[in-house]
């Protein structure tokens, strides 16, 4: 399994480290409810098809990526950078 | 028919057309008073247990491949109870329990070894570990030794104890009273004395839908040779390991705390007998033991993505055989027989759900990881316990599904909420 990482390109999944389901968002910090604490911390939909997770670039640029990716037939759709500190593609 | 010496004998004598099919090949009933979906290990031995242990015997189990074709006939057939916490050192325990006697329980060969599980040290501070652990099997009546150098050289011969290792050996933990049984024989001996008690076992038999009354569920549309079908019944469990995340969305349970990824085996061509225990390599990820044929098998890590592909990816491979070799320099000129993979059901503290709900008439059996295989007895044992009574049995009360929000994980490793280190 290959991901294009959109400034190193493609590179084996192996420099890549797995940090699991990305639609798991932490709740508000004012958010007090147990349940919703719970749902993030715990509860995950495990599709089978297409599931949209987070890959860290380890051994590359480091950047963090949300990459989506078929968990039936492993074809990876997209690669994208996330987060505030995204650097902006040339 | 009674397996033993004197039915092959006289079957011989006649010629061995007498034998029959170990297990019957029935039509689907309108209606059960339990349905079993996944016809894997657990699966059929919760069937065998409600019918021998609680007398339920108008009992389902709906598998949609042949029986084996799950995890039950891919795993490395490693059976143990090295537990550190009390909830899972009694319940694999218990398991344990079962498998001494299973052969003699179902009438069926399950070529249960205990040959010895040995773990091995790399260092002064996994010695202390391992010393931590082997006090707190014996704190649960689980037998452990602890084993410098020269005793685990004497007891593995093969092995590279030199101080030029890449990992030096230090010593090792061992549980004398774990290790292996065969795989297939387990899943055909429960089906078989299942069957024999009245259970109807339907293959390639799917289910593709639950059949429900407000939010109870009163049975399953099931897809057999190209045609839909319904069966009804009181109570349905699900027992699909890595299908678990497939199987509770069609019942509407959009989210559990379990991903599923692959693990993949390794067997290679046959070689006289040169491992005598399971032996597990300290300094990663690896358990090595040699089936009867000859043929060491080995695995190691999952394939630590989310993945229903029971195919897993190269980078494993790597892993897994240089470990092999760093443990046993001579058997890298070894050749690999096959290789495969299973969809893990990993649980968010690597510790199992054995479970009434989480819907009416639903009760779930799921979260095994890679340590299902010699849960097998237990978990069906428990399960049955729990559809009968519609409550745990003490064995498995620990393992429900709200564990996690009440803050009680199960966590053996300390990992965390992140099923792939587990
Ligand atoms: C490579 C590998 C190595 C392993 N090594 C070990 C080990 O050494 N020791 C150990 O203890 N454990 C080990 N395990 C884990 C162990 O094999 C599993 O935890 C255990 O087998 C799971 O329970 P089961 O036997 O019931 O699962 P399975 O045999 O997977 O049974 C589930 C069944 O459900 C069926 N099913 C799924 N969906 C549906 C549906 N919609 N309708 C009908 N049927 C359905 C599947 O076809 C399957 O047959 C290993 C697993 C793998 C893959
Ligand atoms: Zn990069």
């Amino acid at each position: 399994m290959r991901l294009t990482c959109p400034y190193c390109g493609s590179r084996d999944h192996q420099e890549f480290t797995y940090r699991g389901d990305a639609t798991a968002v932490r709740p508000a910090l004012n958010n007090t409810s147990i349940d919703d604490h719970n749902a993030y911390i715990f509860d995950r939909s495990n599709p089978d098809g297409v599931h949209q997770e987070l890959w860290n670039h380890t051994s590359g640029c480091r950047t963090h990526l949300v990459v989506e990716r078929n968990t039936v037939t492993h074809e990876v759709l997209s690669c994208k950078p996330v987060g505030p500190f995204a650097r902006k593609l040339k | 028919m009674r397996y033993s010496a004197f039915a092959i004998l006289k079957n011989a004598l006649r010629g061995n057309r007498d034998w029959t099919p170990a297990w019957r090949k029935p039509e689907p009933r309108s209606n059960y008073d339990v349905i079993i979906i996944g016809g894997g290990g657990h699966g059929l031995s919760t069937a065998f247990y409600l019918a021998s242990v609680h007398g339920i015997t108008n009992v389902a189990v709906i598998e949609k491949g042949y029986l084996g074709s799950g995890n039950v006939g891919r795993n490395t057939t490693i059976v143990r109870s090295n537990y550190r916490l009390s909830a899972n050192s009694a319940f694999y325990e218990k398991s344990m329990d079962l498998w001494r006697e299973l052969s003699q329980t179902l009438n069926y060969n399950v070529m249960f070894s205990p040959r010895g599980v040995l773990n091995l040290a790399h260092t002064p501070g996994q010695m202390d570990t391992h010393a931590e652990r082997g006090n707190q099997m014996r704190l649960m009546g689980v037998r452990s030794e602890l084993l410098d150098r020269d005793q685990v050289a004497r007891l593995n011969p093969g092995l590279d104890v030199s101080g030029s290792a890449r990992f030096p050996v230090h010593g090792g933990l061992l549980q004398p009273d774990a290790g292996n049984a065969r795989h297939d024989a387990v899943a055909w001996g429960y089906a078989r004395a299942a069957d024999q008690l009245g259970v109807d076992i339907l293959e390639n038999t799917e289910v593709v839908g639950f059949l429900k009354e407000g939010d109870k569920i009163v049975g399953v549309e099931t897809m057999r040779h190209g045609e839909r079908g319904e069966i009804r019944a009181r109570k349905t469990g699900v027992a699909v390991a890595g299908n678990t995340g497939r199987v509770m969305k069609m019942a509407g349970v959009d989210k559990l705390p379990i991903e599923s990824t692959v693990l993949q085996a390794f067997v290679s061509e046959s070689v006289k007998p040169i491992i005598p225990t399971v032996t597990t390599f300290g300094a990663g990820h690896l358990y090595v033991s040699q089936s009867d044929k000859g043929g060491l098998v080995f695995g190691g890590n999952i394939d630590y993505y989310n993945s229903y592909a029971q195919r897993g990816n190269l980078p494993v491979w790597e892993e897994v055989t240089s470990e092999l070799i760093a443990m046993f320099p001579n058997f890298a000129r070894l050749r690999l027989l096959r290789s495969w993979g299973g969809i893990m059901d990993m649980s968010m503290d690597g510790s199992p759900i054995i479970t009434t709900g989480p819907l009416p008439g639903m009760y779930l059996n799921a979260g095994w990881c890679y340590g299902g295989f010699k849960a097998t007895p237990a978990s069906g044992w428990c399960f049955a316990h729990t559809i009968a009574n519609d409550k745990p049995h003490a064995f498995n009360e620990a393992f429900t599904l709200d564990r996690f929000k009440q803050g009680n994980p199960i966590d053996e490793l300390g990992a965390g909420p992140t099923p792939w280190y587990h």
